[in-house]
């Protein structure tokens, strides 16, 4: 089980409390871990990535395991701690006032 | 028992406002979308509980809501709004090129006739419509396409479309503005435009009476009298008498003639709001009076409306869409101001009363009126 931890704007957005659960097929990637949570979540299509280009919104930052992984390829691997669950993927709203 | 609700876009959220006829006694429910800007919230005039919201965030870009029950509850819909095949270039502000980039939804303006129809005037600049209440979205491209649009700029606040006035009798009949290009019109429903900017005339250009390139901040119709249409421009106030087709300026004896809303009475097409502001640097009520003005012969002569507005040390503004007029007898007007005032008056402008004070800076004001 993959767990995802959503700034509080998309949790109220989507309606979640607390973590994400997510079951991905094959390789957990970023891509693959956001299209599952899209696919559970419709509403948060847009708010993370592009919809067009699936690039990641410039004010929006992943990270992992004490890592920013905001720039590495959306088709990496993530790190095992993630896939196994032991650790969250975060995705972070960047300090950017307001 | 007849009332109103004033819907209320702000920097940090939205708020519903409601009163009964009397507009004494208000009641808040807000902040919805905390957090959030909300650029614009409407009801449809066909289905006065089926409301759409514009909201947006720098982090998480565009989410539109709808309500079904008037405001007590809100579902996201559809967000996606992708131009139409290749969007070409505009002009950037140093004069480049620069490629059409969606950006956010300033102003949602549902259909006269079907609470699912609704239109969406986004930066950068061109006209979306929904035909099943704001789940898919559709661009009418002709207008990004126009002989024009390689030339358009951004104001300050962007490229935006900011009016959408629909004809009330002929559904093919659309007006829009952007800043900063200016008014263009259609009759077939948006297969074809034409800018409508003959008489306006802007120092600020290279070509003041240019076709294109006006900076038009706010255009205000009323449906009783669809050919006669009333403009706040970067500066100067105007008045067209042929739906458009040419203008004229009704500035008159305005203390200064910059400004952002202009708002028509509900029953009387020729008496007509504005709020000066200092200038195109300065945006703030001249003299640090708030001041709403109201002619009542069509422009030229205008009268300020002082009562229960600050008048002195007052320095906010009011922007585009933070103005509406309920169709109560009297009727009632309404403003926010980017100070989180919202002011109403139940006496057509006569007198004054701030319904709160406290808000953050409101981005847009509309008005429902209930049966």
């Amino acid at each position: 089980m993959i767990r995802v931890r959503l700034p509080a704007h998309l949790r109220t957005l989507a309606h979640i409390e607390g973590e994400v659960g997510l079951t991905v097929q094959g390789q957990v990637t970023q891509r693959s871990v956001l299209d599952a949570l899209e696919a559970r979540y419709p509403m948060l299509r847009g708010t993370i990535r592009d919809h067009v280009t699936g690039q990641r919104r410039p004010f929006v930052r992943f990270f992992a395991c004490e890592q920013d992984l905001s720039h590495e390829p959306p088709d990496a691997p993530l790190p095992e701690a993630v896939a196994t669950g032991s650790e969250p993927f975060f995705v972070i709203g960047a300090i950017a006032g307001g | 028992m007849s009332g109103v609700r004033v819907l209320v876009g702000t920097r940090k959220g939205a708020f519903i406002l409601t009163a009964d006829a009397k507009r004494k006694r208000w009641h808040i429910n807000g902040p919805q979308f905390a957090g959030w800007e909300i650029f614009h919230l409407k009801g449809s005039p066909a289905d006065p509980d089926r409301l759409y919201a514009s909201q947006w965030s720098g982090w998480s870009g565009q989410v539109i809501q709808r309500s079904n029950d008037g405001g007590k509850t809100w579902e996201p819909v559809g967000n996606q709004f992708t131009y139409d095949g290749v969007p070409g270039t505009h002009q950037w502000y140093d004069g480049t090129p620069h490629p059409w980039e969606f950006k956010r939804v300033w102003h949602l303006e549902p259909s006269l006739t079907d609470p699912d129809t609704v239109y969406a005037g986004v930066e950068d600049a061109s006209l979306f419509r929904s035909n099943d209440g704001g789940k898919t979205w559709r661009e009418l491209p002709e207008l990004r396409n126009h002989d024009t649009a390689s030339r358009w700029q951004p104001g300050a606040g962007g490229m935006c479309l900011h009016t959408i006035l629909l004809h009330p009798d002929d559904p093919g009949r659309i007006i829009i503005a952007i800043s900063a290009a200016g008014v263009f019109q259609t009759d077939d429903a948006g297969k074809q435009w034409r800018p409508a900017n003959r008489g306006l005339r802007s120092e600020h250009i290279p070509d003041p009476t240019a076709e294109v390139g006006h900076c038009v901040h706010r255009v205000a119709m009323h449906p009783s009298r669809p050919g006669v249409l009333f403009m706040q421009k970067h500066w100067d106030v105007m008045r067209s008498d042929d739906a458009g087709v040419s203008w004229r300026e009704v500035s008159g004896d305005l203390p200064t003639d910059f400004g952002f809303p202009i708002e028509v009475h509900a029953h009387e097409p020729d008496t007509v709001y504005v709020v000066p502001i200092k200038s195109d640097s300065e945006h703030y009520p001249p003299e640090g009076k708030l001041r709403v003005y109201r002619s009542r012969v069509g422009g030229n002569e205008w009268e300020a409306l002082t009562k229960g507005l600050p008048q002195r040390n007052c320095y906010v503004n009011v922007l585009r869409d933070a103005m509406a007029v309920d169709s109560l007898d009297p009727c009632g007007v309404y403003f926010g101001t980017t100070g989180g005032q919202v002011y109403a008056s139940a006496d057509a402008g006569d007198s004054w009363t701030p319904i709160f004070r406290d808000l953050p800076a409101v981005l847009s004001v509309e008005v429902q009126t209930l049966s």
